[in-house]
């Protein structure tokens, strides 16, 4: 391997460390590339020079660790992303929520929540609003402030609408949020059940019984080892028959659990939860 | 062998040309084959379907964590960045838009040309902006080997120009002859 490669590799190894022994955010099980690509895109953006300066500049600054933070974890989401996954939950999930009492859903790695905000409109719309809760949570506080704000620019609201259609919305989406000037804030009553929560899925454990817990995107940006260790994170939070719905090109496939899961939507990457007796 | 991979770019007029160079692979071809098409991040998987029905070699979509090994064609997802890992598997982001685009050949480029070093081919063809201009560059800068469909009689020229005003790329040839060229380099390793 080039020279220089390995070198600037041994710098992000060596400032994941400093990160988990400072801060405590685990970073270490992260899939190597995009990790690079992001600490160098920070690298210009705070026209520091080397890998090995962000990392001293890291432990003696938290402010700069917190602009490092943001950069790191905000990955770009959007309203009803692949309509078809709403599509489907709406016509084959939906029906078997239907007739519990209280429906607890988890969206671990929820961002700027655009997706949360997504599922609640749908629940909204099935009305079952009324009788869940949904749990967001992120592991980077100022991610899920703004998730809690739900404040999206006003020029994101036609490709939104247009993935509401396609998902099967069966009102006017404009009904769900109010503009002003280039924003849009999205209604008080949206919000009522969802509890926005600090919540690191790398170090952190088990989140409470699930009927739902909804991680898309997240799995991508983990080496196999953290998606294990995820994956039974969402396994023993999720009660017999509840769902775990990941992004459109993650599966449990090389996972360990695979065994007590079911498919449940194959293109949508929906699994349906055996329960305890599968191990 | 000399070669282990192969990238290519491609953007507006991808189709045709992918089904130009493609089918000429013959089924025992030693070298992967990993391609970023910019498409509407809507799309599904036809194009991969649509290939590999005209091609010897098997065409997929990229998934992650997958090992790139010989046979096969890997084409990123729609709304995917697809990223070579130091281990010669994939990963996926849906970090921003590179270049504007998501796949970005760039992304793909550049963690190919960590990954592969001297090992690997980069092909820059047919495409209305300059994406992959950076990346080829770093592919040349670390030994590999750039080649850029001849601009005047690309579909559209002004990807292929701008890879080859930001990089002295090593082959410039006319679609046809892309495939036939890669047969015989690979005959020879």
């Amino acid at each position: 391997m080039d020279e220089n490669i390995e070198n600037q590799n041994i710098e992000i190894t060596l400032l994941l460390e400093a990160i988990y022994l400072k801060y405590g955010y685990d970073f270490r099980d992260y899939a190597k590339s995009s990790i690079k690509r992001r600490v160098m895109r920070f690298m210009s953006l705070s026209r520091t020079n080397t890998i090995s300066e962000i990392q001293h500049k890291l432990i003696y600054d938290k402010d700069f660790f917190k602009r490092f933070l943001l950069d790191f974890s905000i990955h770009v989401t959007e309203m009803f992303r692949d309509p078809s996954f709403y599509k489907i939950i709406k016509e084959k999930v939906i029906p078997l929520l239907r007739p519990l009492p209280f429906i607890k859903i988890w969206h671990a790695g929820c961002s700027t929540g655009e997706e949360v905000y997504s599922m609640a409109i749908l629940l909204k719309e099935e009305n079952l609003y009324e009788k869940t809760r949904i749990y967001a949570t992120d592991f980077n506080e100022s991610v899920i402030n703004k998730a809690k704000e739900g404040i999206y620019p006003l020029d994101k609201m036609k490709d939104y609408s247009y993935n509401y259609q396609k998902a099967g919305g069966t009102s006017d989406f404009e009904l769900y949020y109010t503009s002003s000037y280039e924003f849009v804030l999205m209604k008080k009553f949206l919000k009522e059940n969802i509890v926005f929560a600090d919540h690191n899925l790398a170090t952190d454990s088990i989140f409470g019984e699930m009927n739902m817990i909804i991680c898309r995107n997240v799995l991508i940006y983990f080496n196999k080892n953290l998606q294990n260790k995820v994956i039974k994170l969402f396994r023993d939070s999720l009660c017999e028959g509840g769902f775990l719905c990941l992004g459109t090109k993650e599966s449990l496939i090389f996972s360990k659990y695979v065994n007590e899961f079911e498919e449940f939507a194959s293109k949508e990457k929906i699994y349906l939860y055996k329960g305890s007796h599968y191990r | 062998m000399k070669y282990e991979a192969i990238v290519i770019g491609v953007s507006a007029g991808g189709l045709n040309a992918l089904k130009t160079i493609l089918p000429t692979l013959p089924h025992d071809f030693k070298i992967p084959v990993i391609i970023v098409q910019h498409e509407h991040a809507s799309s599904d998987d036809f194009l991969a379907h649509y290939l590999n029905d005209r091609c010897m070699l098997t065409v997929i979509q990229a998934d992650e964590k997958i090992k790139i090994s010989s046979g096969n064609v890997y084409l990123a997802p729609p709304n995917y960045h697809l990223l070579v890992e130091d281990d010669k598997t994939f990963s996926l982001s849906i970090d921003e838009h590179v270049n504007y685009a998501r796949p970005s050949i760039d992304v793909l480029f550049e963690t190919a040309s960590e990954a592969y070093g001297n090992k690997l081919i980069g092909i820059i063809l047919t495409g209305a902006n300059s994406d992959g201009s950076i990346g080829l560059k770093e592919i040349k800068k670390r030994g590999g080997l750039t080649i850029v469909q001849e601009p005047s009689k690309a579909e559209v020229a002004t990807m292929p120009s701008a890879a080859i005003s930001a990089t002295q790329v090593d082959y410039i040839l006319p679609l046809e002859e892309i495939g036939p060229f890669l047969c015989k380099l690979e005959e020879n390793l």
